[in-house]
């Protein structure tokens, strides 16, 4: 029970993370259909920048953690936005009204490309980062085995919470958020209407971004290391999570990511944690084979 | 021009400051490893330097774009001398980055008239006629080209060992370019078949002794019941899930492969696999017990090279094999049916195609192929590990596709020669060249999304093209 306990709230705390990944999949396929396959490697930018931030607030003196981490989650979140900024003007802008594959082959392009030039810029050994908050919390014992909770990872979840929470209502409530619904819903339509859909698709990956630099910086705090290379399995697992809760859904990408967390840890804990990458490819592609529009998601019809 | 200047000067510094933006951390603050934590080592020169040239190279692109052709030229010009001169830089990358930035702005200033002239050229009536022979016998040349390749001066052991490679890579390609260029089926798994072929041919060779000609047609037909297992739940996915999908496919046989230390020796990879006999005859300096060597057979003097050239023979063979195979399936149902699928699947249904089964013999043919290149990079390289078989691999094949123009065969020799060649003859570009393969598949794709040679014309047409106007 103890072990199993643990493992929950180990898996709650990955889950939160694959979710702020799974996020930026969603929104991005939700507005203009495409796999954003450079996503994981967004991801692994807001990681690096976060650390470059870490060390810079270890230099200039700033010793308290809330202080840290509230200057290094803006620094994060703006200058990967930037990334998915320019990411979206550049490599798949161009392409919209192309053939159906080509933005899918332009955004592996960037993948490739910014992998390798962060291991170029910043070499390709596993960089190590000091632990920002230390200590935790026993919850109870039992079976000779202490059930704990770190507050490194009651802040993971805090900040996944409120992060969900606020973007929810973004999407529910201000004017963005319905130009966003109504570009999803008919690009042309919304064109016609007066929504300027090339800033909402902007505005789309740059949150987006800013969202997986978040996770980038959780993920360090969390692991505390990072390579060039994290982008890849990240960014497959946030995508099954993405597809697992059904993709172009917010709320599902949240369970989605949860879900994934849970199957990863739980697998790695009771059969073998060299399989548990297999366990979750294996479950990407059942769910696209059994039930493509996820769990929460609507079935798409083609039109011709 | 003097009034649209500022308008120039301010969008030019923007790129620059967004470029400033996007290489502040991560390039200006390099982080090294010195035993006890990390370090900054600034790198903000390298930063400036590279801002300042996307700033003057933004202005020249703007300059060459509206037509001033002598303040672009000049620029260009400008810039590619600061680049080449012995002026002190940090890097030599930085000496790079500033000429091609020159040079990027000289050819975009005289794109219009190339542009003009080559259209002007293709336009006429003997352009068009001598365009139309010199296709036919541009591939007719390139075959003769590449059979007596071993016996010109040229074919040194360097030399050899790279033609073998590229000749791997054109084979792959082929094979890949049914699945993709043909049946319009993005595979981005398909390594994992590469691999199949591999470790058959390394399994059944060092367990059971079979010779490399009779495992060749078993990798085949191995690699080609995995795409027709993967390839049965898969294939009814649209375009872009059946991308991820394969994908995942690729990297859960690398994992197997790695973990399963039983049946694959794990990391540690299957060495001492036996090379491909002529006849019987090893290529070696002596035999095992009960073989000859080829130089025995033939009474000739042995030399290291007549290894290097066997293997080249047989991977030329193999890529023609492909090649020729693909030619003839075209005209075939089955291909046209595989082409009609690429360009609408909802009016192939219409029409009566089944399309799962049409795109299931594409994927399991395109997995034969490569698990026939598999089994000969076994037998080439006489060591396999799971760390040949990464999902880079399969973007490296698929970028030569897509390079080369989807369903182009001689787009896809010129890509891989392009791809792969150019990168090994020039070898200080090596820390780049995966660089600059990411940036090459966006410009592709931005600018000639249908490859350096597009062949999107259908194999066959129910009416002749009339002449145009």
């Amino acid at each position: 029970m103890a072990y199993f306990t643990q493992q929950l709230i180990n898996a709650v705390t990955l889950g939160a993370i694959y979710g702020l990944i799974a996020i930026g999949y969603t929104m991005v396929y939700g507005i203009i259909g495409m796999i954003n396959f450079a996503h994981g490697d967004i991801f692994m930018i807001g990681a690096f920048i976060s650390l470059i931030g870490f060390m810079i607030c270890a230099l200039l003196g700033i010793s308290s953690a809330p202080a840290a981490i509230l200057f290094v989650l803006l620094l994060s979140m703006v200058f990967t936005a930037v990334y998915g900024w320019t990411i979206e003007r550049t490599a798949y802008r161009p392409l919209r009204g192309s053939f159906k594959l080509a933005p899918l082959i332009s955004a592996i392009g960037v993948s490739i490309l910014l992998e390798n030039y962060v291991q170029l810029a910043q070499g390709a050994r596993p960089k190590p980062a000091g632990s920002v908050v230390q200590g935790g919390y026993n919850l109870f014992r039992a079976d000779g085995f202490d059930v704990r909770v770190t507050w490194l990872q009651i802040i993971i979840v805090v900040v996944t919470v409120v992060l969900m929470a606020g973007f929810s209502w973004v999407i529910a409530a201000t004017s963005l958020g319905r130009q966003q619904r109504a570009c999803e819903q008919d690009m042309k339509m919304a064109a016609l209407l007066g929504v300027d859909v090339d800033r909402t698709i902007s505005l789309t990956f740059v949150m987006g971004s800013a969202l997986a630099a978040v996770a980038g910086m959780l993920f360090l705090m969390y692991y505390g290391v990072v390579d060039f290379f994290i982008g890849f399995l990240a960014g497959i697992k946030a995508f099954t999570a993405a597809v697992l809760g059904g993709i172009g859904s917010l709320p599902g990408a949240m369970l989605g990511g949860l879900l994934i967390g849970l199957i990863e840890v739980f697998w790695a804990g009771y059969f073998s944690s060299e399989y548990k990458d297999v366990a979750v490819f294996a479950i990407l592609v059942l769910v696209l084979i059994f039930r493509p529009s996820g769990l929460l998601g609507k079935p798409e019809i083609e039109k011709v | 021009m003097g009034d649209r200047l500022p308008a120039l000067l301010k969008d030019s510094a923007l790129t620059a400051l967004m470029a400033a933006a996007l290489g502040l951390f991560i390039v200006g603050f390099q982080t090294r490893d010195i035993g006890q934590g990390l370090f900054f080592d600034y790198q903000f020169v390298d930063l400036g330097i590279a801002v300042v040239t996307i700033f003057f190279g933004r202005l020249g692109l703007h300059l060459a774009a509206m037509g001033l052709k002598w303040p672009s030229f000049a620029l260009g010009t400008v810039l590619g001398a600061v680049g080449a001169s012995p002026l002190k830089m940090p890097s030599t990358f930085l000496h790079w980055f500033v000429v091609i930035a020159g040079v990027l702005i000289i050819l975009r200033t005289i794109w219009p008239w190339a542009n003009a002239a080559l259209a002007k050229a293709r336009h006429s009536e003997r352009g068009r006629a001598m365009g139309q022979r010199g296709a036919k016998w541009f591939g007719a040349i390139l075959l003769i080209a590449a059979v007596l390749l071993p016996f010109t001066p040229f074919a040194d052991q360097k030399n050899m060992d790279l033609a073998v490679l590229i000749l791997t890579y054109v084979m792959l390609g082929w094979g890949l370019n049914i699945v993709v260029g043909l049946a319009g089926l993005l595979d981005l798994g398909y390594v994992a078949f590469y691999a199949v072929g591999a470790y058959s041919y390394a399994l059944l060779s060092t367990q059971f002794g079979l010779n490399f000609w009779t495992v060749l047609p078993l990798a085949g037909m191995f690699a080609a019941t995995f795409g027709l297992l993967l390839g049965f739940p898969v294939l009814r996915l649209r375009g872009d899930y059946l991308a991820i999908v394969t994908m995942g496919f690729g990297e859960i046989i690398r994992l197997v492969l790695l973990n399963w230390v039983d049946l694959s020796n794990g990391p540690a990879g299957i060495g001492g696999i036996p090379g491909p006999t002529l006849f019987g005859a090893v290529f070696a300096e002596t035999a095992p017990p009960g073989q000859q060597t080829f130089a025995q057979m033939m009474n000739i003097p042995f030399s290291s090279n007549q290894r290097l050239i066997y293997l080249y023979y047989i991977i030329l063979l193999l890529a023609l094999v492909t090649n020729f195979f693909t030619q003839r399936i075209r005209r075939l149902p089955v291909g046209r049916a595989w082409e009609a699928l690429r360009e609408d699947e909802t009016a192939c249904k219409a029409l009566g195609i089944n399309p799962t089964n049409t795109k299931l013999t594409a994927f399991a043919v395109g997995a034969m192929f490569a698990g026939f290149a598999g089994s000969f990079f076994a037998a080439k390289q006489r060591f396999i590990s799971p760390e040949s078989f990464t999902f880079i691999e399969s973007a490296i094949i698929l970028s030569i596709v897509v390079l080369g123009g989807m369903g182009s065969q001689i787009g896809v020799v010129l890509a891989a020669v392009l791809l792969i060649g150019l990168p090994e003859w020039f070898r200080d570009l090596g820390a780049y060249r995966m660089i600059v393969f990411g940036l090459a598949m966006v410009l592709i794709m931005v600018f000639r999304p249908r490859g350096l040679i597009a062949h999107r014309e259908p194999s066959v047409r129910l009416h002749p093209v009339r002449a145009g106007p």
